[in-house]
């Protein structure tokens, strides 16, 4: 048997994987790096950006391009706002505890899948991809608009970075997460910041669940496995590092990937979900940073 | 020695009242009360740990379901008899969670509860992996021979709900006075100083770690000893028992009734599970009311309702 063909597909998958869970994992550890909040209902932002781009699929009229257009700016927007509204009507009312804000982002978890269940139903729903093209390899076609979401990704990452390094709102966030205090006494809307940053990372995950949506089908339980691989991701790449969220997304995703094609899926979940527990228990500051220097 | 005799008292009050119930309750409440003290002793389990010792799991599904499957497993493939299923489940929980307390302990915090999370989530994830021995999604149903044992010469049915409820009722009624012993002795201090602070704990010449994993094996065995009970009890095993949302059960019946308080899980359970069975009639989303009072609870009662009264009326009450 000639090995080739599967490695270059698998190859190809955990490059799709690993981009889509670069910006849903870039969420979570935004949200964690500003606000010390580990948001368990991050799965469920992204489950809501691919419903919201089946229903524009769904009742837009036109070719598919429209709706998908249309996805990806409804989505990021709607889902944005109700994280703000969530922001401030529930964590910043308890002050950002960290045991208060876990149970509490749990609750949210159920409040939008359940919402999602009532509002779209419990079947899944497929969206057509905005185009289709084959790209031929010598052993089998590939969708091009999954390469397509790869280029997507990488461009709103290095919009991410770009906002975070040249930009003022980015320089607020930065100061934020460097010294809230310090932040504080020089005037910086720390409670903005806070709910600008939880909409930015709800944001992103929207973005990854429209992007993903051609390609798997809608449903109002699909943002759990999502959660469980951006954490997988997030933690080994250290809690809150960008660079080191990046390197662990391509890694986690490539060799879920392969670990999926040539094993099981389970199994490959189960690999990572260990790795995990055992990086936070022997490695706290993950796999790519330096001990007391973090990007 | 008894340290709280008023406390005492009102657990035994309590186990009374409860005996009574099924002699005035319909036969479909009774086996709904059956459940109920089952999944309070695993929410007692949970205390130990979240009320007693301050940490914060997320994962204590895990050790529901090692005594689910370690106790329903063994009767299904090697056909022990109840009582000693019921032991192996009790042993392997044991053991499981002295395990993970010696790794996950090495953590605190938001870690903690990662990490707890995370061994939760692959225990489940492998009992479905391993679908060819544990039935998986599926579960399985134990054979006919192994829903009835006897004790002392008479016959206990399994499927019987008069004796399933006393049956619960007495393992309820034992591992709430061996949690009232436990609690309101030198180890339950222990346990609250840790909970309170740490440092200074540790500053007294105590080894904090090996006090909190006591803690995490006592929760955990516990826990465990609730998933065997409730696997021989109803006959069943399958991983949804194993999975996010029983973690999440013990969390939200422990918050509910008060954490750090005794009777706090039983209360819990009970208001929930009624709560829960009444709008699962009503709507499909059910689990939606699940996430508004786990919100609404930790914003303006975050001691619970046994721990409220405590603050106000009853200091007695731990």
């Amino acid at each position: 048997m000639d090995l080739a063909p599967y490695l270059l597909l698998a190859g190809l998958e955990g490059l799709v994987q690993a981009s889509v869970l670069m910006l849903t994992a870039l969420g979570l550890s935004l949200v964690f790096g500003v606000m010390r909040v580990v948001n368990v209902a991050h799965g469920e932002f992204y489950m809501l950006g691919a419903l919201i781009a089946w229903a524009c699929g769904a009742y837009i009229p036109g070719p598919p391009v429209l709706g998908f257009v249309a996805g990806l700016l409804v989505a990021p927007l709607a889902v944005g706002a109700l994280a703000w509204a969530a922001d401030r009507a529930v964590l910043q009312k308890i002050g950002y505890n960290p045991e208060g804000t876990i149970v509490s982002t749990i609750g949210m978890l159920y409040i939008l899948q359940q919402g999602a269940l009532l509002t779209f139903g419990p079947d899944a729903r497929a969206v057509d991809a905005p185009f289709y093209y084959t790209i031929r390899t010598p052993w089998f076609g590939y969708s091009s608009y999954k390469l397509f979401t790869v280029a997507v990704a990488i461009l709103l990452v290095a919009g991410l970075w770009l906002l975070m390094r040249k930009s003022k709102v980015g320089l607020l966030m930065r100061a934020t997460q460097f010294d809230r205090e310090t932040a504080l006494n020089f005037g910086i809307p720390v409670g903005k910041v806070y709910s600008a940053v939880f909409a930015i990372g709800a944001m992103m995950a929207a973005v990854a669940g429209v992007l993903v949506v051609p390609n798997q089908q809608a449903h109002y339980l699909m943002g759990t496995d999502p959660l469980l691989l951006s954490f997988v991701v997030v933690i080994v790449g250290g809690l809150g590092s960008i660079p080191g969220t990046i390197a662990a997304a391509v890694l986690i995703g490539l060799s879920d990937g392969l670990l999926s094609v040539f094993f099981s899926p389970t199994l490959a979940k189960i690999v990572s979900t260990l790795l995990v527990a055992l990086v936070l228990i022997f490695r706290p500051e993950g796999l790519f940073t330096v001990k007391g220097r973090r990007a | 020695m008894i340290h709280n005799g008023r406390l005492f008292a009102l657990i035994l009050a309590t186990i009374a009242v409860l005996f009574a119930l099924q002699f005035a309750l319909s036969d479909y409440l009774v086996l709904a009360a059956t459940r109920i003290l089952i999944m309070a002793v695993f929410a007692m389990g949970y205390n130990m740990l979240m009320g007693y010792a301050g940490l914060l799991s997320l994962g204590h599904a895990m050790f529901f379901g090692a005594g689910l499957y370690a106790a329903g497993l063994s009767s299904y493939y090697w056909g022990s008899s109840l009582p000693v299923s019921f032991l192996i489940g009790i042993l392997a929980s044991a053991a499981f969670s002295f395990v993970i307390g010696l790794l996950a302990l090495r953590t605190t915090g938001v870690s903690f509860m990662i990490v707890t999370l995370m061994f939760a989530q692959a225990a489940y994830l492998a009992t479905l992996y391993f679908s060819r021995i544990t039935g998986g999604d599926q579960g399985l149903t134990l054979p006919t021979d192994a829903r009835s044992f006897s004790l002392l010469g008479h016959q206990m049915d399994m499927t019987s709900d008069p004796v399933r409820f006393n049956l619960a009722l007495a393992i309820f009624a034992l591992v709430l006075v061996f949690m009232f012993f436990v609690t309101q002795g030198p180890l339950g201090r222990l346990f609250a100083a840790v909970r309170e602070n740490e440092p200074r704990t540790r500053m007294l010449g105590f080894d904090t770690y090996r006090v909190r994993l006591a803690a995490f094996t006592i929760s955990g065995t516990v826990s465990g000893l609730a998933g065997a009970l409730y696997g021989l009890v109803f006959g069943y095993i399958g991983s949804a028992f194993a999975g996010f949302h029983y973690s999440i059960e013990a969390l939200l019946f422990t918050l509910v009734g008060g954490p750090g308080t005794l009777l706090g899980p039983l209360l819990g359970t009970t208001v929930m599970t009624m709560l829960i069975d009444r709008l699962s009639g009503l709507t499909t989303a059910y689990l939606m009311i699940v996430g508004v009072i786990l919100i609404l609870v930790n914003r303006w009662f975050p001691k619970g309702i046994l721990g409220t009264i405590r603050e106000r009326a009853l200091p007695w009450l731990k």
